[in-house]
């Protein structure tokens, strides 16, 4: 329901139509610059994406006064390594132990630290994750083919205001002595949404 | 408001499809979409509290028949039409046809990276103190306004516990209608399963909201 289009443009697509026309429009009244256009979409085609936060995952497991750090002051902490601005102004990175696995979701829109794991994935946007992930969070995991011990709790925290979140998952067992650049291949987009967790090392 | 986008615990809406190896993007003109939406945005003539308001006060048949980048582009257009850079003649027209009003300032390509990596924090002082502290117990308010407010309808009328008192952050629900950013403290409250869901709940589950001040009452 969310994605019904071609996954291409062509001049019958009406809303590509839409979409161009508001572009022209906006172009011509010199409100809007394309070539800014061009540069946004290259940076989260590009340069932000989850190989951000994944860094800092890695880091975080690496370097437990780091892990500290992120835990106290995460915007601190992940800005050290460069990751800053739009939609990840305020950042809080909760962990998974042992005990508990954290889930995020923004029920209200489409919330989401873009700073560390870029563009949302289309799932996360759309209702049935949006509507079921607070109220089913083990039916939502088990469609992500992640079934969790039934006595493992689960805290899912809904982006209701303008902190954004990133998990951080567990460190699997079998990296030892791994750099954090290794590390970083283990922790994949959604394990930082709480729908997966770590790869186990191969 | 009790719009469409309210949607945690609604049913219906059948499992989630994630897709393996999902490209950002799934047709060029989301690219567009993405860059006009944001570039606009840059304009100053409102904030992300009235573009939210305009994307969850699309009828909700629309909202729930549009995806994402469709919401985005439908309450862009209602954004425009208000603030007077667009009429209805240009989006008939499909070009320029009437004068725009003035923009604060315009994006351009040089300034991107700088903008982006400055997004727009909205934490801002409180001059009172903070009312609740971690461990407290509160009632959330039960309400049910007609503008916007970020305290979903599930999180109404509920007990919880205030876990971390977080910063004070712009209003959304006054910021979104122009009535200024009147800044509040933000909670993390933190609620049982069965507090919101009732029977049959997920004895594990918890569920936490960023909560502003105003929506907590003590317990």
């Amino acid at each position: 329901m969310s994605h019904d289009h071609d996954h291409h443009d062509n001049e019958l697509d009406p809303f590509a139509a839409r979409v161009r026309a508001l572009e022209t429009i906006l172009t011509r009244k010199g409100l809007i610059d394309p070539a800014a256009i061009d540069v946004i979409v290259d940076t989260y085609e590009t340069k932000v994406g989850p190989r951000n936060g994944a860094r800092v995952v890695a880091k975080a497991w690496a370097d437990p006064e780091f892990a500290a750090w992120l835990k106290r002051d995460a915007t601190a902490a992940i800005g050290s390594l460069g990751y800053t601005g739009r939609q990840g102004e305020h950042m809080q990175a909760v962990f998974n132990t042992k005990d508990t696995h954290n889930l995020v979701v923004c029920t209200l829109c489409s919330c989401y630290p873009w700073s560390v794991l870029g563009l949302p994935p289309v799932w996360y946007k759309a209702p049935p994750y949006r509507s079921r992930a607070v109220i089913d969070p083990r039916g939502v995991l088990e469609e992500f083919g992640l079934t969790l011990p039934t006595t493992k709790k689960i805290r899912v925290w809904d982006s209701t205001a303008e902190l954004r979140y990133l998990v951080v998952p567990m460190r699997p067992e079998g990296a030892e002595g791994w750099s954090e650049e290794r590390l970083a291949d283990l922790v994949t987009r959604d394990a930082m949404i709480g729908t997966a967790l770590a790869r186990e090392p191969a | 408001m009790n719009g469409p986008q309210d949607l945690g615990g609604q049913m219906g809406f059948g499992p989630v499809a994630p897709e393996k190896d999902e490209p950002y993007f799934h047709a060029e003109w989301e690219r567009r979409a993405l860059g006009v939406t944001l570039c606009a945005g840059a304009m100053g003539a409102w904030t992300i509290d009235e573009s939210r308001h305009a994307r969850e006060s699309l009828h909700p048949a629309d909202y729930y028949a549009s995806s994402y980048y469709q919401i985005w582009i439908k309450a862009l257009e209602v954004l425009l039409k208000r603030h007077g850079f667009v009429s209805e003649r240009d989006l008939a027209a499909g070009t320029a046809v009437d004068p725009a009003a003035t923009p604060k300032r315009v994006l351009k390509a040089e300034n991107v990276p700088a903008v982006l990596a400055k997004g727009g924090p909205c934490d801002r002082p409180v001059a009172t103190p903070a009312r609740f502290e971690a461990g407290d117990l509160v009632r959330t308010k039960n309400f049910n306004p007609t503008g916007h407010t970020r305290l979903p309808r599930y999180a109404r009328g509920k007990h919880g516990t205030i876990e971390a008192v977080r910063d004070g952050f712009v209003f959304p629900d006054s910021n979104a209608h122009g009535h200024g950013e009147n800044p509040q403290w933000v909670y993390t409250v933190v609620f049982e399963g069965a507090e919101i869901w009732g029977e049959g709940a997920d004895p594990t589950l918890t569920v936490s909201i960023d909560a502003w001040e105003s929506y907590l009452e003590p317990a």
